[in-house]
């Protein structure tokens, strides 16, 4: 019964659609095979994924240790992406880094996603006073200077992947927040809210069976565009040396000694570049799909 | 209008307010006592009480934050540790190329993103369309710093053509302030496309091709005024953003930028100085969005400004 009522709250069947709808979030899929753009972007995180869960297998070296002789190679069968300074082979350190990426994109996204989720679902929820003052933190928070914001963070504690999560997922939740409390006013026009309510539902109930799907289609869409963002402001922060320290195999850290011989390794800064576009255009293909494919109000 | 002007005023120096506690907080978190900072390890214990006295830091929290407040009302930010020289002239002394490079940066990405926007909206589904938005897509995902460094490497050390590192001419300006605007230019791109698309839908502008208006008249005079409107605030964030400093994209240039300073500072500990430039950055920020809303309350007969 409640899946029911759900289904006809959250998606609007598209004029002439020949399936019947079971679920949204299956229905939601279908729509997603349909589109070209979601379907690339959801090639490349899959690559993305593949490189992260079988590292050791396609790294051919170690991400770290060190070979002088093979100092500064160029591109070649036995180093694909040439070698750094101190004989690293390149494609190695991109393939190992892709698991550092993923940490700190599915980290920070999950602590700003939670943060953001609850506050907004109580803001939301209760109004009034509460609203206001979470709604004023909210605007504090925003205010911020992000990026010296973070370079303040992680100077203070010390730079390193978790730190660096810890300041992109503080700096990151009002986003969420903003939009889980107006999808919350919004769910709680709908007549079924009032009738649950009416009939008795206890408001955590009501909060999490009633009101918090309704966020699920605008929450994954932004957790989408903000991994990528992560990945972005990561990456240039460990390229200014706060972010992920140098002889981890982080891109934007790999980056930061390409730069050292720009005019004469062109490879340890180009690759990692390609590596984290290919992965944040992924994700964003694949955010531009899912707002389609789960808002079919918002196609016209 | 002076009514609403005054309470915007009133919620800005509010947030200020919060802006500081943050800092201030934040700034607790700095591991080591700030008095043996100043007098060293070696310090006699008696000589360490007497500056932590004279400091203030044997007070609670909340009383040197309320002298700290006190000082900041005051116009001081405090000294550099790194140079000792007051906090707001090392600001000041930065924010002249700040300011260049942002305004730069806003201008060309307004127009390119406008531009494809407009472009894209016109020839919705067709070629045109999908290659403005492939490319939109592109520079939301790739690096800017990536860029920065792909520019050097081809502008500066292969053709020779534009200078590296500084501010000496106006050449030094090219690069930083293409790889800045590249992604908000793509942001402005795809707003500008979904607003437009959506005006028009609208019946005015029906009308307007109704009564036989030319399609340039149409889409110039009716639709794109009002399409901007989510783009205008789109450059006041970026604007308020940027004059915070683009601390990586200024690091790269060696633009001396309030960017560069903060995180100078950032690299010789120099603390007063950081909060300075997160304190002045988002004052910045709040001033640039509150002329942003009031200039819009202003051309906007539909905001209401109660």
């Amino acid at each position: 019964m409640h899946r029911s009522i759900r289904v006809s709250a959250t998606v609007k069947q598209p004029m002439g659609t020949k399936y019947k709808s079971r679920h949204w979030a299956i229905d939601a899929f279908r729509r997603l095979r349909r589109s070209p753009i979601a379907m690339a972007g959801l090639f490349l995180f899959a690559c993305f994924i593949v490189m992260v869960i079988f590292a050791p297998w396609i790294a051919p070296y170690d991400a770290v240790e060190m070979r002088i002789p093979d100092r500064l190679q160029p591109p070649s069968p036995a180093h694909l992406f040439g070698t750094d300074d101190f004989g690293r082979d390149i494609f190695s350190r991109v393939v190992w880094g892709s698991r550092l990426a993923i940490r700190l994109g599915v980290l920070s996204v999950l602590i700003s996603a939670g943060g953001g989720i609850l506050l907004g679902l109580i803001a939301g929820y209760y109004g009034g006073q509460i609203d206001n003052i979470l709604s004023r933190l909210l605007e504090i928070i925003m205010a911020l200077p992000d990026m010296l914001f973070a370079i303040t963070i992680i100077a203070i504690l010390g730079p390193s992947l978790d730190n660096l999560v810890v300041a992109l997922g503080f700096l990151n939740w009002p986003g969420f927040m903003r939009m889980t409390r107006g999808s919350v006013l919004s769910a709680m026009q709908n007549e079924y809210v009032e009738a649950a309510r009416a009939i008795g539902v206890p408001s955590r109930r009501l909060m999490l069976r009633h009101i918090l799907p309704n966020v699920a289609a605008p929450v994954i869409i932004l957790s989408a565009s903000r991994f990528g963002g992560a990945l972005l402001a990561g990456s240039g922060l460990s390229f200014i040396g706060l972010g992920v320290p140098i002889p981890q195999p982080e891109w934007g850290a790999i980056m930061a000694t390409g730069r050292e011989y720009m005019a004469s390794a062109w490879w340890i800064t180009v690759f990692p570049g390609v590596m984290i576009a290919l992965v944040v255009l992924g994700v964003n293909l694949l955010a531009d799909g899912l707002r389609d494919a789960l808002d079919p109000r918002l196609k016209n | 209008m002076a009514r609403y002007i005054a309470r915007r005023l009133f919620y800005s120096i509010f947030v200020i307010f919060g802006v500081s506690v943050i800092v201030f907080l934040t700034l607790q978190l700095v591991p080591g006592d700030p008095a043996i900072a100043l007098v060293g390890e070696n310090a006699s214990p008696q000589v360490i009480a007497q500056i932590r006295t004279e400091l203030g830091l044997d007070q609670p929290l909340p009383v040197q934050y309320w002298r700290w407040l006190e000082r900041f009302l005051h116009g001081s930010l405090g000294k550099s540790i790194r140079t000792h020289r007051d906090v707001i002239t090392e600001i000041l002394d930065r924010l002249p190329y700040t300011m260049v490079l942002a305004l730069s940066a806003v201008f060309l990405s307004t127009t390119l993103g406008i531009l494809m926007g407009v472009f894209a909206a016109i020839n919705r589904g067709r070629l045109g369309d999908y290659l403005t938005m492939g490319f939109a897509i592109v520079g939301l995902s790739v690096p800017g710093f990536w860029i920065a460094l792909l520019m050097i490497m081809f502008f500066a050390l292969y053709l020779r053509l534009l200078p590296v590192m500084g501010a000496a001419s106006w050449q030094n300006l090219i690069m930083p302030a293409i790889a800045l605007s590249l992604h908000s230019a793509a942001q402005k791109a795809r707003v500008t496309r979904a607003s437009m698309l959506e005006v028009l839908g609208q019946d005015y502008v029906r009308t307007a091709r109704a009564k036989g208006l030319s399609e340039r008249t149409t889409l110039f005079r009716h639709a794109l005024k009002n399409a901007l409107i989510p783009v205008t605030t789109m450059i006041g964030l970026q604007f308020g953003h940027l004059m915070g400093g683009a601390v990586i994209m200024e690091q790269i240039f060696a633009w001396p930028g309030i960017g560069r300073l903060a995180l100078q500072s950032v690299q010789g500990r120099d603390f007063p100085v950081i909060q300075g430039t997160v304190l002045f950055a988002a004052v910045i920020f709040l001033l640039s969005n509150l002329v942003v809303d009031i200039v819009y309350a202003s051309l906007d007969p539909r905001i209401r400004y109660s």
